[in-house]
């Protein structure tokens, strides 16, 4: 592969990847409220579109168009740059995320003057062999959005939802890292890729194998998606917005599309704790391909993006089920019941590892 | 080439990065300087090839320690710092203390650059060089400084907790001025 066509390949991956993920955090806004309204028994947007599946883009020409007003009693330099700054961390962490297993197109001659040379690429931005480490390093830088815009804003409840917003992330970041410890010393990598295909001869998930093994895997799994939810800030970790305490949180002070740079960062967050949750726990794109060339190359990324979807799902379903924790609940459970069972969870697990091996 | 170009460049931006912490007299904007500093020095040790340190350079200094530290600087609310002209002790010995640095890092660099130097992209900084590093060569000095770091824990956490004779004596001095709401707290 030469450079050119290196970089070509490049750019239209990373166009392509932020135009599916900008759709996804659009649609995922929709299916939100749609499941929502579903379980309060009522309709939810249905005027825009058929079944209201036009709303994203009305929302979105509403945020565009609306008055963007900045107080005077802000601190401007860092009111302005909170949101870009979450909103790009939360964009950026999509580049490691890989999609389905690989690309390849054959030589082919277009016209009489152009070939398109061999391609054989993955379907992933870049593939480094310290993915998750890259995608939790900059899950938590994220947070300097949230508390920088609590602070800026220079009003009490945006300070208070800043200050929860750190508290909050830096407590169950630990136990996030902690409970995904057992995956690595299972799959003995860190590249996205490489824990995937550890997962081939488990049938396509982590927590499947001998008896003994799936409580473990369950475990692991179920501290890393209440760590994931505390990191995104969502119900019933939301104390950052709680709206019935703080107005909304770090985004009182926010209105147009500085606000909806706020919301598009909270839902591709959403969307890289599904990503990763599928790729670590329940084996990627692993599933049933068969049928000719093409569309053996599609379906793998179709089975990724259904178990994406089945978690966008439940993050709804669990938003709109359960109620907000109070404030010293939130530290108890996640210092004293998710971090010692993460803890315990690598001991037990890696004592196995060591006694089979 | 590239590797180079990208090698000064963060350089550059860790120093630029490190002059305006010093110049800043807003809190706040020192301590994003510093992350600025953090996250260039992590491209550096990614660019020589030191992966996993880069990676732990990220997570631990610039994405929870100074979380930590604009913890503190919003809930202390700090302000604008006044400027002064300085104490005449770190005039008198900080500038010569510097220049006396500056000249020895410059000779030895200079002198033993052949023993020093590491190659662009070549320093052994994945996991498993690490990991191996860490729990087979220097296991003992590794779990010692475990241990150090946890006594340092079990100090704060001394320090910071109220003796629980004198956290009776403060809820003891409490007024009482809302009977009703004092007899609905002892349901919980």
């Amino acid at each position: 592969m030469t450079i050119t066509t290196f970089i070509v390949i490049s750019i239209i991956k990373s166009i392509a990847v932020i135009a599916v993920l900008l759709t996804a955090v659009a649609y995922s806004v929709w299916l939100e409220r749609k499941v929502s309204a579903r379980i309060q028994n009522r309709w939810g947007p249905t005027r825009v579109g058929p079944f209201g599946l036009l709303q994203p883009l009305a929302d979105g020409a509403k945020f565009i168009f609306k008055e963007d007003l900045t107080q005077p009693h802000v601190y401007r330099p860092l009111y302005i740059a909170a949101p870009i700054i979450a909103l790009v961390f939360a964009i950026t962490s999509i580049s490691v995320v890989p999609f389905g297993n690989s690309l390849y197109i054959p030589e082919t001659q277009v016209g009489s003057w152009f070939t398109i040379p061999e391609i054989d690429t993955p379907f992933q931005i870049t593939d480094l062999n310290i993915g998750l480490l890259v995608i939790l390093g900059i899950t938590s830088m994220g947070v300097y959005g949230i508390a920088l815009a609590g602070w800026s804003s220079n009003s009490k409840y945006s300070l208070l939802g800043g200050l929860r917003a750190s508290a909050q992330m830096i407590s169950y970041e630990v136990s996030l890292g902690l409970s995904l410890i057992p995956v690595l010393i299972k799959s003995g990598s860190f590249s996205l890729r490489a824990i995937v295909e550890a997962q081939q001869h488990l049938h396509w998930n982590f927590w499947y194998g001998p008896v003994w093994w799936a409580p473990l895997g369950a475990l692991a799994f179920f501290t890393y998606l209440i760590s994931a939810y505390a990191e995104t800030n969502r119900t019933p970790f939301d104390l950052p917005e709680a709206e019935s305490e703080l107005v909304a949180g770090y985004h009182t002070e926010y209105s147009a599309m500085k606000f909806a740079m706020f919301f598009m960062a909270e839902y591709a967050n959403m969307v890289t704790v599904a990503c990763l949750a599928t790729l670590l726990f329940f084996g990627g794109w692993l599933g049933p391909v068969f049928g000719p060339q093409l569309l053996q190359m599609v379906l793998p990324i179709f089975w990724f993006c259904l178990k994406v979807f089945f978690f966008m799902f439940l993050y709804v379903w669990v938003r709109w089920t359960l109620p907000r924790f109070r404030y010293d609940q939130l530290m108890a459970f996640g210092w004293k019941v998710l971090l010692p069972l993460a803890v315990a969870n690598i001991v037990v697990t890696s004592l196995i590892v060591a006694w089979r091996a | 080439m590239l590797h180079l170009i990208l090698f000064l460049f963060f350089g550059t931006l860790c120093v630029a990065g490190a002059i305006n912490l010093l110049a800043q007299s807003h809190p706040i904007n020192s301590a994003l300087s510093l992350i600025v500093v953090m996250a260039s020095l992590a491209a550096e040790y990614l660019l020589l090839g030191a992966e996993f340190v880069a990676a732990v350079q990220v997570i631990v200094y610039a994405g929870a320690i100074m979380v930590l530290f604009i913890f503190v600087i919003m809930l202390l609310n700090a302000g604008q710092e006044e400027r002064t002209k300085g104490s005449r002790i770190a005039i008198l010995f900080g500038i010569p203390g510097v220049l006396i640095g500056a000249v020895l890092t410059a000779w030895t660099l200079l002198h033993h650059a052949s023993a020093l130097a590491v190659p662009i992209g070549v320093l052994p900084g994945g996991p498993h060089e690490v990991a191996r590093l860490l729990f087979h060569e220097f296991l003992l000095p590794f779990e010692i400084t475990s241990v150090l770091i946890l006594i340092a824990i079990m100090g704060a956490v001394v320090l910071a907790s109220r003796p629980e004779a004198v956290a009776k004596r403060h809820d003891d001095e409490q007024p009482r001025t809302m009977p009703e709401l004092v007899g609905a707290g002892k349901e919980h």
